[in-house]
């Protein structure tokens, strides 16, 4: 317990001088590194355009405030489609990543030198793209429209999947699969019977965890072309009509709402 | 345990699994059900075999671009398009940290009043329902093209996703050490430093951490609606046919990421 004799009284500090000196250090150096960050973005911000942000906001607010009821009539079918985008999407990549993380689990894997480091890769790449990117190159290739946006969808939730997948089957309990061995069970038997029970609700929370992140990308996927309500979004935004995107905005906050409910519900019952 | 035994007529009994739903009829409806959805859904997918064929040249040409990325032709492009997302990362991930600990203090039911519980809630709720792309759009129509909307939208988004798990940590601590520092006449912003914080404060480090991490992948992207960063100068070389630059793009994109994800799992673990 630091405590500083200060003349003939003793007083209480909650940190010692050394941490006191250390937090010190990490405060001068992240906003020093702010400060360097801040010129930066600010020799490159026209601040005519901030500052008038007030106006711009309120004008629309003004704008958005009198929605196109009518409207609402033209997005159900790209809202449908939205959510089927998310959910086969999530659907293939749940066929996908399945195989992938057993085949990355250390405990499963069939060879840890060369199965595994592939399955990892696999893994590492999906992750590290972001599913609009996906969508970006995908609509050069297989052209515009939904088609683009599911694969965007499965190639970009294979990686999410796969990864909290195999994290929970390596943590299972050794000794239930033990325990299926030692009735003679075959390697395949061992896996539906041992293995596949105990992970089983982790991969039904983690299914319905990455639907209910695809539903929220699958709204912005039609920006670059890629099918969904993003199309909509996109032509209302480049013509100004403030209007019908909050009627767009409407949809989105109603849908995801509905979904993140649906998705915590399921995470809710299973875990 | 229910045991499911088949019908004893020839031979030794022989177990079976229990199905997940008991209710054979529940069962197959719910099949059923599943497979009329999946016919719905996939009938409103059009595949053109025409265009893809075209697009599969375009394809071998991106993979072609992979084996030998260009990094030298855009490079002013690329280099000033890295340090456009970086920058945005650090200022959107410092000023979304500090707004966010407030709002959390407001969202958290133990701490703040009923209204101002409702209007951080409802802040909370606003920012995580809409993806960053859509909060991009907007911010860049207020405060025009470049890294300081994109930094905005950042910053905003950031509110939401540690404010709610920041409140929820709040919502969760232990009772009895808030109670010792009040019976020590402690004032209201002392409870929250030397009651509150403590408890809070290791996970809300390693939260950060983690979106700060998330911000970067953000901020590779939301350039593609006019907001900074990395993601328009991708786009760009992808308008242009470039895919030998997009694929230096992407590659550089990717390393970042990397660095990212390992420094900050390498300091959780070696200092959290």
């Amino acid at each position: 317990m630091p405590v500083i004799e200060a003349g003939d009284h003793r007083v209480w500090r909650r940190r010692d001088r050394a941490e006191q000196l250390r937090n010190w250090l990490i405060w001068l150096v992240g906003t020093a590194l702010f400060i360097v960050c801040w010129r930066f973005i600010s020799e490159r911000t026209i601040w005519i355009f901030v500052l008038d942000a007030p106006q711009q906001a309120w004008d629309m607010a003004v704008r958005m405030s009198n929605p196109p009821m009518g409207y609402f009539n033209r997005i159900l079918q790209p809202m449908w489609d939205t959510v089927n985008m998310a959910t086969i999407g999530t659907l293939i990549a749940i066929a996908i990543a399945t195989p992938v993380a057993f085949l990355a689990a250390s405990n499963t894997t069939p060879s840890v030198y060369f199965v595994r480091p592939v399955a990892l890769a696999i893994i590492v790449t999906s992750r590290s793209i972001n599913a609009l990117i996906w969508a970006l190159l995908l609509v050069l290739v297989v052209g515009p429209g939904l088609l683009a946006g599911i694969i965007a969808i499965a190639l970009r939730s294979i990686g999410f999947i796969g990864k909290l997948l195999y994290e929970a089957i390596e943590e299972i309990d050794e000794t239930q699969v033990e325990a299926i061995r030692a009735t003679g069970a075959q390697p395949t038997q061992v896996l539906s019977y041992g293995i596949w029970p105990q992970v089983l609700p982790a991969f039904a929370g983690i299914s319905v965890y990455r639907w209910d992140i695809n539903i929220r990308e699958a709204t912005i996927l039609g920006l670059v072309g890629a099918g969904g309500i993003g199309v909509q979004l996109q032509a209302s935004v480049n013509s100004l009509a403030w209007g019908q995107v909050s009627v767009i905005f409407m949809a989105i906050l109603v849908t995801v709402v509905f979904s993140e409910w649906v998705s915590a519900k399921v995470r809710h019952a299973v875990l | 345990m229910t045991i499911a035994l088949d019908a004893p007529t020839a031979g030794p009994r022989r177990w079976r699994k229990p199905p997940m739903i008991a209710d054979a009829r529940l069962r197959y409806a719910l099949y059923a059900l599943i497979l009329v959805y999946l016919y719905v859904a996939l009938s409103s997918v059009t595949v053109n075999y025409a265009r893809i064929l075209v697009g599969l040249d375009r394809g071998a040409a991106f993979v072609s671009g992979f084996l030998s990325p260009n990094f030298t032709t855009r490079w002013r492009d690329i280099s000033n398009g890295m340090l456009e997302s970086l920058t945005m990362t650090v200022i959107s991930t410092a000023v979304g940290v500090l707004l966010s600990i407030p709002v959390a203090l407001g969202a958290a039911r133990n701490v703040a009043p009923p209204p101002i519980y409702v209007a951080c809630r409802g802040l909370i709720a606003v920012s995580r329902a809409f993806q960053e792309v859509v909060i991009a759009i907007v911010f860049v129509a207020m405060f025009g093209f470049g890294p300081f909307a994109g930094a905005m939208t950042l910053a905003f988004s950031t509110i939401g996703f540690l404010g709610k798990l920041l409140a929820e940590d709040i919502e969760d601590i232990d009772r009895a050490q808030v109670e010792a520092i009040r019976a020590s006449g402690a004032s209201w912003p002392q409870l929250m430093n030397y009651a509150v914080q403590p408890q809070v404060a290791p996970r809300f480090i390693g939260l950060c951490l983690y979106r700060l991490d998330i911000n970067f992948r953000e901020a590779s992207v939301i350039g593609i609606v006019g907001a900074g960063g990395i993601g328009a100068t991708l786009n760009t070389a992808l308008a242009r046919y470039e895919y030998d630059s997009a694929a230096a793009i992407l590659l550089s994109i990717i390393v970042v990421v990397f660095i990212a994800e390992y420094s900050s799992g390498f300091i959780r673990k070696r200092f959290l």
